[in-house]
């Protein structure tokens, strides 16, 4: 479910927000309103905050729907890209309302920013992997589950089970060691 | 939940490391069983490259958190779509009356989205008032969802979009209504009991968001805007206009959301006011049509009096409280007769969310919790007048 849209639907998408179509503005949001919300909660880590960064990341698109180019890669991605970049300047800005900062609160702040950069790659991971892979985690993780109950309710062999738990897990530790996702557009930050 | 202890069906017994490495995701989970736990601690300790690989999956284990965000709150999107239409308005507007119709099944959508497979079956108990007594029909989830697709259906075809029923062999007649439809649907075979109901239904609601803001925009003028507006859809027996039908398909859409959110046992909200407004309002523009049938089969009294169409006659005062309330004055006699406040011989005063409760038939008649004044037969006939609204 949540893993990548087809190409052809992201290009659909895209030229009928050039378009101008209500309609495709309230199906881009039930899209993908969730993992922008998520990521924005993961770096912002406040409900209100995330709900402002939603908002930005929707108009912005809204409003410059050439911004994205289908060409570069799944709008999912671009998205992910530009829900972090705008969630983590509005962390930046709110320790900037804060006052001037020493060294030591600016170096707190950028690993603050980096470790919600990680978290929100992680979430990104986690929403985009194969869904199989995706439902053995779930199983063992959110319903806690061991790996012969998961390899039950997903009706594989228990090696199976035991494979997606580890390659999972593998993938989600790449967000730990990878670099941030792929910026959007030099122009698309909101 | 994990049993701590369980020994499972093999044993684990002198593992190799093969076997460990694989073990390593379901341990980074404390998902096997305690005897492997522990072989796969005690390799960690003389095995490099599987503890090195233990660390990261643990670490990674770390990123995962419990779903903060599944229940985003309903309100959010109706704040985001009207900030970025202000902004930037809409070449291609919604019309405003398939407003509700959008935002409850983008709630519905929202709802079911995170459901887990078994939830997808759990039974659910659909009930009416079929203009005598309560009816009741069992299905589960699923099932309802596939009543929504092949309900809503009807308004797709109206449209022009495909008809979610397979065209062969359908032992249905074009005037089929959305009980036939439903019965048809559920009768094909056990597959679409899964989560696999969810995909066609929601394209099909987002395909009917599209086409018919499309059909009002490309028919220019208000009066041809309002002419669309007017088409008629078949409802098996009776039509609705497109804008009626939009708005019934939002009032289903929201009662069967309420029907599935209590059998999930999840809490679920009440439309928008204004939403809210437009539903009673299609109710209470449908009463006097209803209250003529059960009059004419013999279900209600006998009109008291035949006046002339247009002419004013005895009318109802139905008062609505609360959030979408308001007063409609309605014919009691004949559908076509006016309603005239200083005619009004019966005054029935109800909360919107129990008249629409009363109107999806899941309160029986006389048990609505009605304020009522005037004359006692035509206040009990315009009750179930009220019920007999619904339908499967």
């Amino acid at each position: 479910m949540a893993s990548d849209t087809p190409p052809r639907w992201d290009r659909k998408m895209q030229q009928r927000l050039v378009h101008g179509e209500a309609a495709a503005l309230g199906e881009l949001y039930d899209r993908f309103a969730s993992l922008v919300h998520s990521l924005a909660h993961r770096v912002l880590d406040d409900d209100e905050a995330a709900d402002r960064a939603t908002q930005d990341v929707f108009s912005y698109i809204w409003e410059h729907p050439h911004a994205y180019d289908p060409r570069e890669g799944p709008l999912r991605s671009w998205i992910a890209a530009l829900t972090q970049r705008t969630a983590t300047d509005r962390l930046r800005r709110r320790h900037l309302d804060d006052g001037p900062t020493t060294p030591e609160q600016a170096e707190r702040l950028e690993e603050q920013v980096q470790a919600a950069a990680t978290a929100a790659r992680a979430d990104y991971i986690v929403t985009s992997m194969p869904a199989p892979l995706r439902a053995a985690l779930e199983l063992a993780y959110h319903q806690r589950r061991d790996y012969r109950q998961t390899a039950d309710s997903l009706g594989v062999t228990e090696d199976e089970a035991r494979r997606r738990l580890r390659l999972g897990l593998q993938l989600l530790s790449s967000a730990m060691t990878q670099p941030a996702l792929a910026p959007p557009g030099r122009e698309s930050r909101p | 939940m994990n049993t701590p202890g369980h020994p499972g069906p093999h044993p684990p017994r002198d593992l190799d490391h093969t076997v460990l490495k694989s073990l390593l995701g379901a341990w980074a989970l404390a998902a096997c069983s305690a005897e492997e736990t522990a072989a796969v601690e005690a390799h960690l300790t003389d095995c490099a490259p599987c503890a090195d690989e233990a660390l990261r999956l643990r670490d990674a284990v770390g990123l995962l958190h419990a779903e903060d965000s599944l229940d985003l709150d309903p309100g959010l999107r109706t704040r985001v779509l009207e900030n970025c239409l202000g902004r930037r308005p809409a070449r291609v507007p919604l019309p405003d009356w398939a407003a509700p119709y959008d935002a409850e099944t983008a709630r519905l959508d929202a709802l079911l989205r995170d459901m887990a497979e078994e939830e997808w079956r759990t039974p659910v108990r659909l009930r009416w008032f079929d203009g005598m007594r309560q009816a009741t029909r069992e299905t589960t989830v699923a099932g309802v969802v596939g009543h929504l697709l092949v309900v809503d259906g009807l308004v797709a075809t109206g449209l022009g979009l495909p008809d979610p029923l397979p065209p062969d062999p359908l032992p249905l007649d074009h005037e089929a209504g959305p009980h036939d439809r439903t019965e048809f649907y559920w009768a094909l075979d056990g597959s679409h009991h899964h989560a696999a109901a969810r995909e066609p239904w929601r394209a099909q609601s987002h395909a009917m968001i599209r086409d018919v803001s499309f059909l009002v925009a490309d028919n220019g003028d208000a009066d041809a805007g309002t002419a669309v507006s007017e088409r008629l859809i078949p409802y098996g027996g009776h039509s609705l206009p497109l804008r009626d039908a939009f708005l019934d398909r939002a009032f289903e859409c929201w009662m069967h959301a309420e029907d599935i959110a209590e059998a999930v046992d999840y809490p679920y909200e009440p439309p928008v006011p204004a939403h809210l407004g437009r539903l009673v309002d299609l109710a209470a523009r449908l009463l006097p049509d209803a209250l003529a049938a059960r009059r004419r089969a013999g279900l209600a009294a006998p009109p008291r009096a035949l006046g002339a169409t247009g002419a004013p006659g005895r009318t109802l005062h139905l008062e609505i409280e609360g959030g979408g309330g308001g007063d409609w004055y309605l014919p009691l006699d004949s559908p076509g007769a006016r309603a005239s406040p200083e005619q009004t011989v019966a005054h029935i005063v109800l909360d919107g969310l129990e008249f629409c409760q009363l109107a999806a038939g899941h309160v029986p008649p006389l048990e609505a919790a009605a304020g009522q004044d005037g004359d006692r037969e035509e206040i009990r006939d315009v009750l179930f007048a009220v019920a007999s609204l619904s339908r499967l």
